[in-house]
């Protein structure tokens, strides 16, 4: 019987104050956010935090005794990087316990910068395996990597048995194609991509169209979708349209839906993960408030009497009512095939 | 609180849709405007100045259109079409307003129906989610 692992952190989204208040009040042991502008992969309008909300949400989790990571995770765009360099430099002084990075000059300039700033690689550095998530800390002294979606559970145990860096991964919220940091399916369409702008489907450039008999949906004038009466609707990428392909038209790259990894949870926790994220800055205080509730209760259980643990009929309800597209699914953790 | 499930009778609809709008309209813009003015509402007012709204309350049969300038929301006339539109019914606007359910939840079922400038509407969502009722006597309403 090997030693109780510690439980993994629980991370939680915010994109506003109250729903880091309902983060912190519903059990989440650290929230992430981000700052209103490109900086960060939720750069949607009208959300995330300016310097007032940011003290008070940060004042808000140390009373709390949680921890603050501010999400810098877009790519320094050429011409002007100032303004990743001053988000870094107002993470550092709004004291948060951590900051985010995809980029690795901008790893560079804060461990320069601020050498006793607390580093996370995040998803979109795309770091599937030990050598580069080893090689990020060598140069920059990262101390938690964030992993894809595209790893099996074993893989994950690989990467967490040949590194000393901190291993997060992802436990609920909306799939996208789950190629992080190495998608440009939306710039195809709008120019614009998760990488150079924060956002995979910019508002400007979605349509609804309200027709008799369906629902469309359209992402700078490309029909990404159209839902029937009472089909449930999706976000509005490009990754989760339905296409024509050769005269059928199917979801051509995935299905829209929601990863959910409570049935893993003992396997997660023995496996040495360190911290279990939520997916959903964009999504409101009510969604973090009852995921967040949820997942703790499901992590505290399975910490509890792993072998005994199952996922209750209650939170499977609690957390598909919230889903993308109605359905949850394992993911990439659950592949049988290698 | 939960908020049962519930749609209004359809002759209530037929009899509110006969009345006059502007009483609960003019009651929507004060109630905005002292929000707003109370700090409460954190609205960048020029993300949303000279564009016009429409709440659509399906089952209640009821229009309130209004629009903003830099300063204040006002009561606009409803017909022509809005900048935005936000229909539902009234049982979902109500879950919607006391965070028991989240806006993205109910557009995927299709229970929140979202017309006209996309971008406003993202604006308009993240505002109502940016408020803070922990400083106001509503705090007991809300579900989170």
């Amino acid at each position: 019987m090997p030693a109780t692992r510690p439980l993994p952190e629980l991370v939680c989204p915010a994109g506003s104050l109250p729903a880091l208040k309902a983060a912190v009040d519903n059990g989440a042991d650290t929230v992430y956010l981000g700052l209103k502008n490109d900086t960060n992969a939720r750069n949607f309008a009208g959300l995330n935090f300016d310097d007032r909300t940011a003290r008070e949400g940060i004042r808000y989790a140390h009373q709390h005794e949680r921890k603050v990571l501010l999400a810098i995770n877009t790519y320094a765009q050429g011409g002007d990087i100032s303004r990743w360099h001053r988000a870094i430099d107002e993470g550092a002084e709004l004291g948060v316990d951590a900051i985010i990075l995809a980029d690795i000059g901008l790893m560079e300039y804060a461990r320069r910068r601020y050498p006793a700033l607390r580093l996370h690689m995040s998803v979109q550095s795309s770091a599937t395996n030990y050598e580069a998530i080893n090689l990020a800390q060598e140069l920059f002294d990262i101390r938690r990597a964030v992993l894809p979606r595209v790893l099996t559970l074993d893989q994950v145990k690989q990467v967490i048995d040949h590194t000393r860096v901190e291993i997060e991964v992802f436990g609920f919220g909306s799939l996208c194609v789950m190629v992080e940091g190495r998608c440009l399916l939306s710039s195809y369409a709008t120019g614009e991509s998760p990488n150079s702008h924060g956002v995979c489907s910019p508002a400007k450039f979605v349509r609804w169209e309200h027709g008799s008999q369906a629902l469309g949906a359209r992402l700078n004038g490309i029909l990404i979708d159209e839902y029937q009466q009472g089909e449930a609707a999706g976000y509005p990428t490009l990754c989760k349209g339905r296409f024509e392909v050769e005269g059928d038209t199917y979801y051509a790259l995935e299905e829209p839906t929601s990863l959910n990894v409570m049935a893993m949870l003992p396997q997660i926790i023995d496996i040495g993960v360190a911290a279990i994220k939520v997916e959903g800055r964009q999504r409101s205080p009510a969604y973090v408030a009852q995921v967040t509730r949820t997942l703790r209760e499901a992590l505290d259980a399975a910490g509890r009497e792993p072998q005994r643990f199952s996922v209750k009929p209650g939170w499977t309800q609690a957390l598909s009512k919230l889903a993308e597209g109605q359905q949850q699914t394992l993911g990439a953790y659950n592949r049988p095939w290698k | 609180m939960r908020i049962p499930e519930l749609t209004l009778p359809a002759a209530m609809a037929s009899l509110l849709g006969r009345l006059p709008a502007t009483p609960p309209c003019w009651a929507l813009v004060t109630t905005l405007n002292q929000l707003k003015k109370r700090d409460i509402l954190p609205a960048d007012m020029s993300l949303l100045a000279g564009h016009s709204f429409e709440v659509h309350v399906q089952d209640a049969g009821l229009r309130l259109g209004f629009c903003a300038d830099e300063q204040h929301f006002k009561v606009a006339s409803v017909g022509t079409a809005p900048d935005l539109r936000l229909s539902a019914n009234l049982a979902d606007f109500a879950r919607m307003m006391l965070r028991e359910e989240d806006p993205d939840t109910l557009f995927f079922n299709r229970k929140l129906i979202i017309e006209g400038d996309t971008e406003l509407g993202l604006i308009v969502k993240n505002l109502l989610d940016s408020v803070d009722w922990s400083s106001t006597p509503l705090q007991r309403f809300m579900a989170v």
